[in-house]
């Protein structure tokens, strides 16, 4: 059993119905107790869908348990079908149907419904949402894929391809799409199938008609691409086009799967985002310590663009889903950080405490940790809230997307100059230890007036410098011996860069096998560390 | 199981009335489990911990229901159980052990633990009425724990309150058979509600009174031959029961939703303990007058508008007769997931004759029937409430009822806002 407060992942049918909810003409029957249809909502509410999502749960309850449970099943089948007059129906079960054994498959097998059926497998005991997100849309396209349908001959066509894995619930999947479909249109590529969202299964069974995939969520789209690649002999993508340099290498590696020329496209300079990274202005981002965590696919964009495109420093890599474990640790030799694969947000809060990061780039999650550390941060992956689901176009991809990142990410961090205001007057009660980052005074706006009246009563009486003794100076470090006056000192460094100091004065006067941290020690440590 | 329905106890005072029609409908149910009760009941009791154990469903229903308060380092968390688990059931309790002690020694401040069960733990009857005892044994002295199901097999929605509260009713100290009447006051209420009736029982001058839920373990109050029982809520059947197991009589009355169901519910206390007519309508007159003031705000608006209610939490009865009796609406469709006659009968007989009552659900028939009766507001979960608006009909999304405080004479106004709000945003959206 594994203690859990809060879930990166939803369970993998919840996965299915993603993919579900993105298509048209597919119902999804689930084998369910009463209560999985919470599910429903996370549909309407965070994705403000207007809709119900097309899943029809058997809602068992416990007097039906027994056989009954199977003639509940087919008689939601029979209704469900009758009802929704689907094209493709995915059957299934939930972590409780699969523990008592009705075999939905099998069932619904010998109804035979006058739609095709697509019998889903997804362990709940052993893999979560995104796996079933893929298994789903993995199964829809080998069961409905024509194999018949091969690419018409070029002749003077134009390149066709397919776009996968976008799907219901996805970040930003909606205005990706939209983005990457800008790129392609410039390209002179056009598109056979966006799959999952919006297809409908008469799309799936065309989907060889296309001459090659693209695939921009490797989590949801990839196992159909590489069968795609094996069944169809149509090659995929492998660039996921978040940042500048990132989308430039998408757009070279797509012309040159479609035989034509990319550089209209690239000589575009349609992002804005280089020339606001380059302006004078950007320059204090130089070195920012950045912790990054998400979905694996978000995370390694995401490091690729806090390094290259900001200059900011990756100091923690790692993401929730372990399927793609590799491409992180991958990644994170890049930056020469260990990459941290864990689905407990308390480890991932003490790996953010432990990098004293200046700004974290991560998940709703890593947001709320984020604000209890007092560290500016931005939302690169899901899960996510309602407000990552914005009413704007608001990609992630493409230039537009590049532009986005620029504003998401810089907005969060306190502004150059007053960073240098900060520094001049480090005793401004606005910014002591208890006010927190400016960005969220709003969550605690009573502390401001508590900070002015108590800045203007005297302070307890500073120890004296000749009666410290190493118990009352002892830092939070047990090896770390401040003075009273180094440790007044390090008050006054701005918040946002003090973690940093501290630990480098620390490893510092280690290092140097110094007894005590002195106020020689910490100005010694900072002229070794300037850069 | 629960019976379909009760009969009337013979002396109940009130002749026996025909017993109403009721579609009963068996199909999808759009319901909450009864876990999410633990989204309250956490707050209300303030040093209990809920250890779900169950699946990773489990964990993220309570995730997406629970919101934004997750990361408030809540008191509740799920054991979710994984492929090694279902392997055998001796490592099952021997990891659900490891997972509590771990759980005990990070939280100490923990004095009760309520072992929750699920469908999952239901299905492969995990025994957690003996881990409980097991475990209880091991921590004596420290914390107690509890255990009571909140799956959805078993419970919808607010039945999970019920099932945690009649769990907690046979650890309740036995009062002393000569000890003096005693009023319970049962079903969890905002501090600021709990803390108005307090204060009007004094005043009546009904001065031993007690609260199920406590806000802490030992605050627990005693049961016995001696008690009456007030329900707060509607959906506590199990929890009566199970303190009339112990002697204890329930007061029949109505919910106290409103002016007059807040003033029918005191008198009904204030007359079991014999307090004097006159008296008692001192004490209620101002609040019960205020009530009434707040609620004409409102009665322009909600006067002769159409409401439907889907089943989600048993309140609908009484909320029904609050919006009929008090602000002239008329239910078409009074849909609850389980009808307990017996505890909403003083409700339920003010509900119009023409009112459809329903138990039950067949999810997709009962909107074509919201489709059809076309009302003006429809109360729904918010798998629904989106879509029905995205068709053109107003709702109001039913779990915000179990949310706010609603009771009472103070919240009156507040109540009927919440059913006007909806349909004065409709009017003055432009767009």
């Amino acid at each position: 059993m594994q203690l859990s407060v809060w879930t990166y992942e939803g369970p993998p049918h919840v996965g299915a119905m993603r993919v579900a909810t993105a298509m048209r003409g597919v119902h999804y029957l689930l084998h369910a107790p009463q209560g999985d249809t919470y599910a429903d909502l996370l549909f309407t509410m965070i994705e403000r869908r207007n809709a119900r999502p097309p899943v029809t749960y058997t809602t068992f309850q416990a007097r039906d348990l027994g056989k009954d449970t199977a003639d509940l099943f087919q008689r939601a089948a029979r209704d469900a079908y009758a009802r929704f007059d689907p094209q493709v129906m995915l059957v299934g079960s939930s972590c409780t149907a699969e523990l008592i054994q009705d075999d939905p498959a099998g069932m619904a097998e010998a109804m035979r419904l006058p739609c095709p059926v697509v019998p889903l497998e997804l362990p709940s005991y052993s893999r979560k949402e995104n796996w079933g997100a893929g298994e789903t849309f993995y199964q829809i396209v080998r069961h409905i894929a024509d194999r018949d349908v091969r690419p018409a001959p070029r002749d003077g066509r134009k390149p066709l391809i397919n776009i996968l894995g976008p799907a219901a619930l996805g970040f930003r999947h909606r205005d990706d799409v939209r983005e990457v479909r800008g790129i392609l249109d410039r390209l002179g590529i056009e598109v056979n199938c966006v799959a999952p969202l919006g297809a409908s299964p008469a799309d799936i069974a065309r989907i060889g008609a296309a001459d090659f995939n693209i695939v921009l969520y490797p989590e949801i789209g990839d196992s159909a691409a590489r069968w795609l690649e094996r069944e169809f002999k149509q090659p995929r993508t492998k660039t996921i086009p978040i940042g500048v340099g990132a989308t430039r290498e998408f757009i070279a590696e797509v012309a040159a799967l479609a035989g034509v020329d990319p550089e209209p496209v690239l000589a575009d300079g349609e992002s804005r985002m280089p020339w606001w990274s380059r302006s004078v202005d950007s320059t204090y981002l130089t070195g920012k310590r950045v912790f990054v965590f998400g979905d694996a696919t978000h995370a390694v964009a995401a490091a690729r663009v806090a390094k290259e495109e900001l200059g900011f420093e990756v100091v923690g890599l790692g993401c929730y889903n372990r399927e793609f474990a590799r491409e992180v640790r991958e990644a994170a030799k890049l930056y020469g950080v260990e990459p941290l694969i864990t689905d407990d947000h308390l480890e991932v809060e003490d790996a953010i405490a432990a990098a004293v990061p200046e700004l974290v780039l991560g998940t709703q999650m890593e947001r709320h940790i984020a604000k209890r550390q007092g560290v500016p941060c931005a939302v690169i992956s899901s899960p996510v809230h309602v407000q990552d689901f914005p009413a704007r176009h608001s990609p992630q991809m493409g230039f537009e997307g590049a532009n986005v990142l620029f504003d998401t990410w810089v907005h969060p961090l306190v502004m150059g100059l007053e960073e240098h205001l900060l520094t001049m007057f480090r005793e401004d009660f606005e910014f002591s230890d208890d006010a927190g980052a400016s960005h969220l005074a709003a969550h605690s706006p009573s502390r401001h007036a508590e900070l002015v009246s108590a800045s203007s009563v005297p302070k307890a009486p500073a120890i004296q410098e000749e009666d410290w003794t190493p118990e009352q100076v002892r830092g939070d470090d047990e090896d770390a011996l401040w003075t009273a006056e180094a440790e007044r000192e390090l008050k006054k460094i701005p918040f946002f860069v003090r973690g940093k100091a501290k630990r480098n004065t620390e490893s510092f006067a280690a290092e140097q096998g110094r007894a005590a941290i002195d106020l020689e020690t910490l100005y010694d440590a900072k002229a070794h560390y300037a850069r | 199981m629960k019976a379909d329905a009760f009969s009337l106890p013979a002396d109940s005072g009130c002749g026996a009335p025909p017993e109403r029609e009721v579609l009963r409908e068996r199909g999808q149910r759009e319901v909450f489990c009864g876990l999410t009760g633990i989204v309250w009941l956490h707050r209300k009791m303030q040093d209990a911990f809920f250890l779900v154990v169950g699946s990773r469903t489990c964990a993220h229903l309570l995730q997406s229901a629970a919101g934004v308060m997750i990361f408030a380092e809540p008191r509740f968390a799920t054991a979710i159980i994984e492929e090694r688990d279902l392997a055998g059931m001796a490592d099952c309790h021997e990891e659900l052990d490891r997972v509590v002690d771990r759980l005990l020694a990070r939280r100490p401040e923990i004095r009760q633990l309520f072992l929750v069960g699920s469908c999952p733990s239901e299905v492969i009857k995990l025994d957690l009425g003996k881990a409980a005892e097991r475990l209880g044994a091991k921590h004596a002295g420290q914390v107690r724990i509890l255990n009571y199901s909140g799956s959805g097999i078993e419970t919808t929605f607010t039945e999970g309150e019920d099932a945690c509260l009649a769990s907690l009713v046979p650890v309740m100290p036995a009062s002393a058979p000569d000890a003096a009447p005693q009023l319970l006051l049962v079903g969890s209420l905002p501090d600021i509600v709990e803390d108005q009736f307090l204060r009007l029982f004094a005043q009546l001058g009904i001065e031993n009174v007690g609260v199920l839920p406590a806000r802490t373990a030992d605050g627990l109050p005693a049961v016995g031959p001696n008690t009456r029982i007030l329900l707060a809520q509607p959906f506590l059947g199990e929890t009566a029961q199970a303190l009339e197991g112990r002697g204890a009589r329930r007061i029949d009355a109505p919910f106290p939703f409103g002016a007059e169901g807040t003033t029918a519910w005191l008198k009904a206390a204030a007359q079991a303990f014999g307090i004097d007519e006159m008296h008692a309508n001192s004490v209620i007159a101002p609040g019960r007058e205020r009530a009434k003031r707040a609620l004409e705000h409102h009665r322009e608006k909600l006067t002769g508008t159409r409401i439907s209610f889907l089943p989600d939490s048993q309140l609908e009865v009484p909320l029904a007769r609050f919006l009929a009796s008090e602000l002239g609406m008329e239910p078409v469709e009074v849909g609850t997931p389980y009808l307990n006659r017996k505890l909403v009968a003083r409700d339920l007989e003010q509900l119009p004759e023409s009112t459809r009552i329903s138990e039950g659900q067949d999810v997709d028939r009962q909107l074509d029937r919201v489709r059809a009766d076309r009302p003006d507001l429809t109360v729904c979960g918010l798998g629904l409430a989106n879509p029905l608006e995205a068709e053109g009909l107003s709702t109001k999304w039913a779990i915000e009822l179990v949310f706010s405080p609603i009771h009472g004479f103070e919240q009156a106004g507040d109540l009927a806002e919440l059913f006007a709000r909806p349909l004065r945003r409709r009017d003055v959206l432009q767009v």
